[in-house]
């Protein structure tokens, strides 16, 4: 009994020193999708955010940063969980958080009982999370999902000829946000959308899904990530799909177009939008690629950044920039860093980002386009370049307001 | 059914054992290591901080709840049931449903004692049927059947936007404040969750030695002798249910208070099948074991990753250590981290009181 009292005294005075020690260093919490369905995106998430570490480098000042990251599951629960430890236990006074679109929504909710700290989204993209009752300490440096559609629907229409579409996506607010910029645009410029399809994410058999397909229209969207985009295209091959395609912003994207098998050449030609090309020739895009080439062997990274890892690199290079502009002042709640990093225009890779008064991103959207370079690799091709993409998609605030919140059925596909 | 076939827990001592009435009441009252236990928790505020306060010891005794609702049914009852995380997390949506939360589409904005007792009476009613359904059958089939059960509620919350809100859940659910207190707030917190724990636990406990409880493991052992004797054995395993389904219900209530917020992942598959690793870890003869398992398994989990860290590993293998540190503890002890316990008491109890002291278990 006494060696069990001991036992329990020394257990007790090791969670206060763990309580006691005090911060020489600004502490960052990242998470990221490590398990689950989107674990790629994750990963890739991960090696962006380290890209931009060292290209940017740990020191702001005389201060030092260091990063902590706990995985999540593109839950919310988890999400909420992993942010809540550490801040709990792992102290940190700044998150990097999170990766998928309904964790978003619930660390910006989180982020309300914590007033005193900075959350910086690291990638999600539902348009609620800063377009509803935004939290005042959460900022947001990548557009939503409708934004990254900006340009899709009327490329389709015009220049594709498309008239009508159908759509599957993933059962899930981020999707919701994806197809509402897709159906905006589409049926605004006069085509039809007769039919979405929503799978819960994590879904393994898409055979309901493509034996329901409608066969009379002119193309399928595609707003899947991860391993179910993959697990629906080989299925989709393998059922004899000849289908025009167009796709999401995580749906084209290296996390696919980079996945083994030969399933992902269906891809070929498949136009889409998101927030970056993997061919720009801008000079910062290019030098991006690079950095990120090098800081990993090709073995252990896509052949260039996807969108996730661009955005932890975007967010990662806000955080550390505005840190930088205030030389690493967090006193009083953090209140000069939070002001700082409302104003702050970084001069990011894939194009110029501000914050509007939501502190959503204000940036660049491409419409793109799948090319095969030759050797077997697929990449994006920049079809059009769109600047300054705002959240309410260039309508008036108070007609955006009238359409509603992306869910299954919103928006009606007609002319706002 | 192993799980269930090796579990015999002792409800008479034998003859030779003289006790005192109180003793015979309160079997932990004599234990010296259960009052240090009980001292050390009510004092754990001044001992421990926010993280491992919540994170650590409140998640644990949330876990252990829904798991003991599992152990009593697996126990007691021989009914192993896979739908007791179901439950609780049917409670905790009607928490959010009926109470105030950041969804004021969906939610009805009862005050919290409206809304609680409402959840709970639904869950019971949720928990009773399905056990009424899963009571008709035995053995694996009865997993089977809870475990549909667990996974259609799973598909149905992650689908459903009317009353679920998909896959997104429902967030800012509000928590109770009165008499000045912030409940939610740690200290708070930690005594509420604490104090329904100790009760279910208590609860439990009593049960067992119970008319009730004993005519409940009377039918787990032999049901036919029990219907022979004019025991209605559907009606008492039914009871059963009604009995696990509050006690996963309350865990629920705690459980949507903690984080605030509820989504399809908390009543994944793969965490209904979570509380069953708990129970089996911690043992499932004896209430104080899934508090055990919850334990390890709230340990594992939050640390596994910054061990494997720690040690130069890949953190991302981090479900490796978790899933081996099970087969660890499943592998060197049928009946669970108590079991182990127990046996290593034998030993130290020697040949002369193995008689009197031995536990039956296989």
């Amino acid at each position: 009994m006494l060696k069990c009292s001991v036992g329990l005294l020394a257990l007790s005075s090791l969670f206060l020193s763990g309580a006691a020690i005090a911060q020489e260093k600004i502490k960052v919490g990242v998470t990221a999708t490590l398990e689950g369905t989107y674990t790629v995106l994750g990963e890739d998430g991960i090696r962006g955010h380290q890209t931009a570490l060292n290209v940017l480098g740990k020191k702001v000042g005389d201060k030092e940063l260091e990063f902590i990251i706990a995985s999540t599951d593109a839950t919310p629960d988890s999400a909420v969980r992993a942010v809540r430890k550490l801040i709990e236990q792992d102290k940190v006074q700044i998150l990097l958080s999170p990766l998928s679109g309904d964790e978003g929504i619930a660390v910006k909710n989180f982020a309300k009982t914590h007033p005193e700290l900075t959350f910086i989204n690291a990638a999600s993209g539902a348009q609620e999370t800063t377009y509803v009752d935004p939290a005042p300490n959460f900022f947001r440096y990548n557009m939503d999902g409708a934004q990254w559609q900006v340009g899709l629907g009327k490329y389709a229409y015009d220049e594709k000829k498309y008239r009508k579409i159908a759509t599957v996506g993933e059962d899930y607010s981020f999707i919701y946000t994806q197809v509402f910029g897709l159906v905006l645009e589409f049926c605004g410029a006069g085509g039809q959308v007769t039919n979405r399809q929503w799978v819960p994410l994590g879904t393994k058999d898409f055979a309901s899904v493509i034996a329901a397909l409608p066969d009379d229209v002119d193309a399928i969207y595609l707003g899947l990530g991860g391993a179910d985009a993959v697990n629906f295209l080989n299925q989709y091959q393998q059922a004899g799909g000849k289908a025009h395609l167009m796709g999401g912003s995580i749906m084209i994207d290296q996390t696919i177009l980079s996945s083994k098998g030969n399933a992902k050449n269906a891809l070929i030609g498949t136009i889409a939008a998101s927030g970056q090309a993997d061919t720009w020739e801008d000079p910062g895009w290019q030098k991006f690629v690079k950095a990120y080439q090098d800081a990993f062997p090709p073995n252990k990274r896509f052949p260039s950044p996807s969108l996730l890892a661009t955005n932890y690199y975007d967010s990662t290079m806000a955080l550390i920039l505005a840190l930088r502009q205030v030389n690493g002042d967090l006193s009083n709640n953090q209140a000069k860093y939070k002001e700082a990093l409302a104003k702050i225009e970084i001069d990011a890779p894939n194009g110029k980002i501000k914050l509007d008064s939501n502190r959503q991103a204000i940036g660049t959207n491409f419409v793109t386009e799948v090319v095969d370079d030759g050797k077997g690799a697929l990449f994006s091709k920049v079809v059009k370049v769109i600047p300054n993409v705002n959240q309410t998609l260039g309508y008036d605030p108070a007609v955006f307001a009238k359409i509603g919140l992306p869910s299954r059925t919103v928006p009606e596909c007609k002319k706002y | 059914m192993s799980v269930t076939h090796d579990v015999s827990v002792q409800v008479h001592r034998p003859a030779s054992t003289v006790e005192r009435p109180a003793a015979r009441g309160w079997p932990d009252i004599n234990n010296p290591a259960a009052w240090i236990v009980a001292a050390i928790l009510l004092i754990m505020p001044l001992i421990a901080n926010g993280f491992f306060l919540i994170e650590i010891f409140a998640t644990t005794l949330i876990l252990g709840t829904v798991a003991l609702s599992l152990m009593f049914l697996a126990g007691y009852g021989g009914m192993v049931s896979l739908m007791q995380l179901s439950i609780a997390g049917f409670c905790a949506y009607m928490v959010a449903v009926f109470g105030v939360s950041g969804n004021a589409n969906i939610s009805l904005g009862w005050p919290w004692w409206l809304a609680v007792p409402m959840a709970l009476t639904l869950a019971v009613m949720f928990g009773t049927l399905g056990g009424a359904l899963a009571v008709r059958t035995e053995g694996i089939y009865t997993i089977m059947i809870t475990l549909a059960i667990g996974a259609a509620f799973y598909y149905f919350t992650n689908q459903n936007w009317a009353i679920f809100n998909g896959h997104t859940g429902i967030n800012n659910v509000s928590t109770p404040r009165f008499w000045g207190v912030d409940w939610r707030a740690d200290i708070p917190f930690y005594y509420v969750v604490l104090a329904t724990a100790g009760l279910c636990y208590f609860a439990v406990d009593y049960i067992s030695r119970a008319p009730f409880g004993l005519a409940l493991q009377g039918v787990r052992d032999n049901p036919r002798r029990m219907s022979a004797l004019g025991f209605n054995v559907n009606a008492h395993r039914v009871a059963a249910y009604a009995v696990a389904s509050f006690i996963a219900g309350l865990a629920g209530v705690l459980q949507v208070w903690n984080y605030r917020q509820i989504s399809p992942g908390s009543v994944s598959v793969g965490a209904c099948i979570d509380i069953l690793i708990i129970a089996v870890v911690g043992g499932i003869t004896r209430p104080v074991g899934p508090y055990i398992g919850a334990l390890v398994f709230v340990l594992l989990r939050t640390f596994a990753l910054d061990f494997l860290v720690k040690i130069g590993l890949d953190g991302n293998r981090f479900r490796l250590l978790i899933g081996l540190g099970f087969l660890a503890i499943v592998f060197w002890s049928s009946d669970g981290v108590i079991g182990l316990w127990q046996r290593w008491r034998q030993s130290q109890l020697g040949e002369a009181n193995r008689q009197g002291g031995g536990r039956g278990h296989g």
